[in-house]
C-alpha cells in the first residue's frame, strides 16, 4: 500500500528541523504514513526496501540510548544503511566544528542526517551546509519533532484524534525540547494545551504560544484527557530552579493523588527517561491501564520510519551544486 | 500569667471602653464580649442595660480597647541563641508591649530552613501560652544566598512568608529565582534591603557624623539599590516582595513609585528610624548601633511622611536583642540591632501625641496594617476571630529604663526615653496574658 502509493505522496519539505512552520496537511500526512509502519512492525519480517541504496548517519553530539536505537531500527527496517556516530568520543574532542564535521560528512554522499546536538538552532545550521536532508532529533532546548510525532500518533490512536483534546504538559518546560515541538504540533492539530510547574520552569512569553499556564497540579490536570510529564533536565539547570527532589516530588511529581483531578481515563505519557519518584510516581508509571509510556516507544519507530521515507522521497535523482 | 488550655474561659465583658478598630474606622466608647477564645460581640450599644448575671466583667476604665498589634519582624534567639532571648523571655516582652502576634526570624540556629524547625517553635510558643508566634521560612539554605529553601513545604508547615532574616538576598539571579519560585505558590518574599558588599565594612551611615567620629559609613545608596533593583525583579518575575525597615528617602519613593504601577510591593519601618536619627550614636553608644544604621536627618523626615501618606504600610519593632558581650565592644566590633517589643506602641503613639497622626491612623500601621501585609487574619475586631486584645491608656506617661524592661537583653536604643503610652492587659484568645494594675 504504502509502496504503491509513493509516487502521490508529496511532503512539502526537504528536512525536518521542527514541527513549527508544519501545516496540520504536514503533520497528517506523516501521521498517516507512520501508522502502516505500526503494523509493519508487529509483524516477523519487518524489512522493507523502500531506502535500499539510501545512506543515514545518526549524527549524535549528546548522549542517547532510545532516540538512536529507534532511528537506527527505522533505517535498517527500511532497508537503507546505517551508520552511528557519536561524536562526544570522536572529532569534536580533537577541536572539530559542527561544520567541520558537517562536511566531511558531506562528502561521502549521504541521504539523510539525523542530528542530535546540544545547541538549539544546530540542525537549522546544519541542514544550510549540506546537500541531503537533515532530521533534527533534538536541538538544544528548542525542538524535537519526531517526538512530539510519536506522541501524536500514541493519542490519535488511543483517542482516535487530536482535535479539542485538553492536554497538559508537566514540569521542565523551560529546558524541554520536547515541550516546545508538543505545544507547535497539538495547538497546530487543535487540542489545548495547558502547561504546569513551578515558575521557575516556566518560560517567559510562552502564553504567547497559545497555552494555557498553571503553577498547581491538581488545578492544571482538573478535566485533562492527556497528561505529558517532562523529565527534570538536571544536566541543563544552572542555578536554583526548585530547592529540592523532595519538593518538587511532593508538588509536582505525578502520583494517584494529583492525577485523580484529571479525566478518569487520562493517558499519562513521558519522553523518557523517567526519573521515577522525581517527576513521577512508579506506580502510576508502571499502570498499564493509564500509561502509554511504552507504546510511545513503539510509536517512535513506526514515526521515523515515515519520516526518513517521506523525506528520501523528496530527494533529486542527482545531487544538485556543491556546497 | 498564661491560662491553661484545659481552664474554661467563659464569658467576659469588656465594659467602660474606647473602642478603637483601625480595620473598620471604629473609635467609640463602648464595651466587648469575649466567649471562650473569641470576640462574641462588641459595639456601643452593648451592654448599655448592663451585664447579665454570670459573665465576668472587666472595667476598662474608659481606656483604648484595640485589636493586639501585630509585630511582623522580631528575633526571639530560640533555638540557638536562649542566652540573648527564649520564645518566653520574648513572649513577656511582647505581651507587655501589647503584642498578641509576632513573626519572628529564620536567623535562629539552626537556621528555619527545614519543617521541623517550624514545628518546633510552633510548638514551644502554643506552650507558653503567651503571644502568638509565627516564624518565617528562609529564602535560601541556611540564609547562605545560595540554593533555594523547600519554601513550598515550608509554607505547608506554617511560615507565613519568605527571608533571609538581617542579610538581604544579594546575587540578583538568585532573588529573580526565589521571587518566580515563591510566586509559584503566591509567596510573599521580606527582604533586609541593603547591598552586603557596600555595607560589610560600615559601622553607621555615612555622612559628616561617621567622619567625625572616624568611623567607616555605610551608604544610603546601599538600601537604594537593593529595593530599585528588587523591584525590577518583581516587575519581571510575577512575583511578591515587602522591604523591611527601609530607612531612605529614596527608598520610599521607589516604593511608592512601584505602588502606583500597581506592583506587589509594600514596606515597613520601625520606631528608631522615625523616632531617632545618626546623632543617637552620639559618642559611640552601641546600643544605637543598629541595621540598617540610624540615618540623617532628612531620611528620619522621609520615614515620618511615608509613615503619613501610606506608603509605608506598617510599624515593626524590628525586636533583635543581644547579651551585653555583644554590646560592650568598640563601636565597629559591637553588634547590630536593638530590642523594641515593649517601646512599640508608645515611641509609635508620639505621632499621636504630637498631632501628626490621627489615633486610627497610628494604630492601623500596629494592627491591620502588618496583618495586611502577611494575610493573617489578626489585627482586626471582629466577631469569631480570636479574642487578641490590648487595652491601654494612651496618655500614661513613663519613661524608658532598660533594666526594668521584661526583655532579657536589655539593649534599647530608647532607654531614658520619656513616653506616653501604658498597656495595662494584654489578651490572646481570650486569657489574659499580662496585667499592669493602676
Amino acid at each position: 500500500m504504502i509502496d504503491g502509493a509513493s509516487d502521490t505522496i508529496q511532503f512539502a519539505h526537504r528536512h525536518l528541523l521542527g514541527i513549527e512552520g508544519l501545516s496540520p496537511d504536514d503533520i497528517t500526512l506523516l501521521l498517516d504514513h507512520s501508522e502502516s509502519y505500526v503494523e509493519q512492525n508487529r509483524q516477523i519480517d519487518k524489512k522493507k526496501s523502500v531506502l535500499r541504496g539510501r545512506t543515514i548517519i545518526n549524527l549524535f553530539f549528546e548522549a542517547s540510548t532510545r532516540t538512536r536505537t529507534s532511528f537506527e531500527l527505522a533505517g535498517k527496517r527500511l532497508g537503507g544503511d546505517v551508520i552511528n556516530m557519536s561524536v562526544s568520543t570522536s572529532s569534536i574532542k580533537k577541536g572539530e566544528t559542527l561544520i567541520d564535521t558537517a562536511m566531511t560528512l558531506n562528502a561521502m554522499h549521504p541521504d539523510v542526517l539525523v542530528l542530535r546536538h546540544p545547541d538549539a538552532g544546530a540542525a537549522k545550521l546544519l541542514s544550510e551546509k549540506v546537500n541531503c536532508a537533515v532530521i533534527n532529533a533534538g536541538d538544544g532546548s528548542h525542538e524535537h519533532p519526531t517526538q512530539a510525532l510519536l506522541d501524536a500518533l500514541t493519542i490519535r490512536r488511543r483517542r482516535g484524534g487530536l482535535q479539542g483534546l485538553k492536554v497538559a504538559i508537566c514540569g521542565d518546560i523551560v529546558h524541554s525540547r520536547v515541550a516546545r515541538s508538543n505545544i507547535h504540533l497539538l495547538n497546530t492539530m487543535g487540542a489545548r494545551v495547558r502547561l504546569i510547574a513551578p515558575r521557575t520552569l516556566i518560560p517567559e512569553g510562552v502564553e504567547r504560544l497559545g497555552v494555557e499556564v498553571f503553577y498547581d497540579m491538581k488545578e492544571g490536570l482538573e478535566d485533562c484527557d492527556i497528561v505529558m510529564m517532562l523529565r527534570l533536565q538536571s544536566e541543563r539547570m544552572h542555578g536554583n530552579f526548585f530547592p529540592s527532589i523532595r519538593e518538587y516530588f511532593h508538588f509536582f511529581g505525578l502520583d494517584y493523588e494529583k492525577l485523580a483531578s484529571a479525566k478518569p481515563d487520562a493517558l499519562i505519557m513521558h519522553p523518557g527517561p523517567m526519573n521515577r519518584g522525581v517527576e513521577i510516581d512508579s506506580e502510576v508509571a508502571d499502570d498499564i491501564g493509564r500509561s502509554a509510556i511504552r507504546e510511545q516507544v513503539e510509536m517512535g519507530v513506526a514515526v521515523r520510519m515515515a519520516c526518513l521515507e517521506l523525506l528520501t522521497l523528496n530527494r533529486p535523482e542527482t545531487e544538485q551544486g556543491n556546497l | 500569667m498564661a491560662g491553661k488550655p484545659s481552664e474554661s474561659l467563659g464569658r467576659v465583658a469588656y465594659v467602660n471602653a474606647r473602642l478603637v478598630d483601625p480595620a473598620s474606622g471604629l473609635d467609640a466608647p463602648g464595651a466587648l464580649l469575649t466567649e471562650g477564645e473569641v470576640i462574641a460581640d462588641f459595639g456601643a450599644g452593648l451592654f448599655s442595660e448592663g451585664v447579665p448575671e454570670g459573665i465576668k466583667v472587666v472595667d476598662c476604665g474608659g481606656h483604648c480597647l484595640i485589636p493586639g498589634l501585630v509585630d511582623i519582624r522580631v528575633q526571639l534567639r530560640e533555638p540557638g541563641e536562649e542566652h540573648k532571648g527564649t520564645l518566653a523571655s520574648g513572649g513577656r516582652a511582647a505581651t507587655a508591649g501589647g503584642i498578641t502576634t509576632m513573626v519572628c526570624l529564620p536567623n535562629t540556629v539552626p537556621v528555619i530552613d527545614d519543617m521541623s524547625v517550624v514545628e518546633f517553635i510552633a510548638r514551644r510558643a502554643r506552650l507558653l501560652g503567651l503571644t502568638k508566634v509565627y516564624c518565617y521560612g528562609a529564602v535560601t539554605k541556611g540564609l547562605e544566598g545560595r540554593a533555594l529553601a523547600e519554601m513550598g513545604m515550608l509554607a505547608e508547615a506554617g511560615a507565613v512568608a519568605f527571608t533571609d532574616g538581617v542579610k538581604a538576598v544579594g546575587d540578583a539571579q538568585v532573588m529573580r529565582r526565589a521571587l518566580s519560585y515563591a510566586g509559584t505558590y503566591r509567596l510573599l518574599i521580606v527582604q533586609h534591603p541593603e547591598e552586603s558588599s557596600l555595607a560589610e565594612d560600615g559601622a553607621m551611615n555615612a555622612g559628616e557624623t561617621a567622619t567625625r567620629l572616624g568611623l567607616q559609613g555605610i551608604p544610603r545608596a546601599a538600601e537604594i539599590i537593593i529595593v530599585e533593583r528588587d523591584i525590577r525583579l518583581v516587575e519581571m518575575t510575577g512575583g511578591r516582595i515587602h522591604f523591611a525597615h527601609v530607612s531612605t528617602a529614596e527608598a520610599i519613593e521607589a516604593v511608592a513609585r512601584a505602588k502606583t504601577r500597581g506592583l506587589n510591593v509594600t514596606c515597613d519601618t520601625a520606631p528608631p528610624y522615625f523616632a531617632l536619627n545618626e546623632t543617637a550614636v552620639g559618642d559611640y553608644r552601641t546600643f544605637a548601633k543598629l541595621s540598617p544604621p540610624l540615618r540623617a536627618e532628612a531620611d528620619r523626615q522621609a520615614v515620618v511622611d511615608g509613615l503619613k501618606n501610606g506608603t509605608i504600610d506598617a510599624i515593626a519593632s524590628d525586636h533583635a536583642p543581644h547579651d551585653e558581650d555583644a554590646k560592650r565592644l568598640p563601636f565597629a566590633q559591637a553588634a547590630c540591632g536593638g530590642i523594641g517589643l515593649e517601646t512599640l506602641l508608645p515611641v509609635s503613639l508620639e505621632f499621636y501625641q504630637n498631632g501628626q497622626m490621627s489615633l486610627t491612623d497610628v494604630l492601623r500601621l500596629l494592627t491591620c496594617g502588618p496583618a495586611d501585609v502577611l494575610g493573617l487574619s489578626a489585627g482586626r475586631l471582629e466577631k469569631g476571630l480570636p479574642a487578641d486584645l490590648t487595652l491601654f491608656d494612651p496618655d500614661r506617661a513613663w519613661k524608658v529604663v532598660a533594666d526594668d524592661l521584661l526583655s532579657k537583653s536589655k539593649n534599647s536604643p530608647f532607654d531614658g526615653r520619656p513616653v506616653q503610652g501604658r498597656v495595662l492587659r494584654t489578651v490572646v484568645d481570650g486569657r489574659a496574658v499580662y496585667g499592669r494594675e493602676g
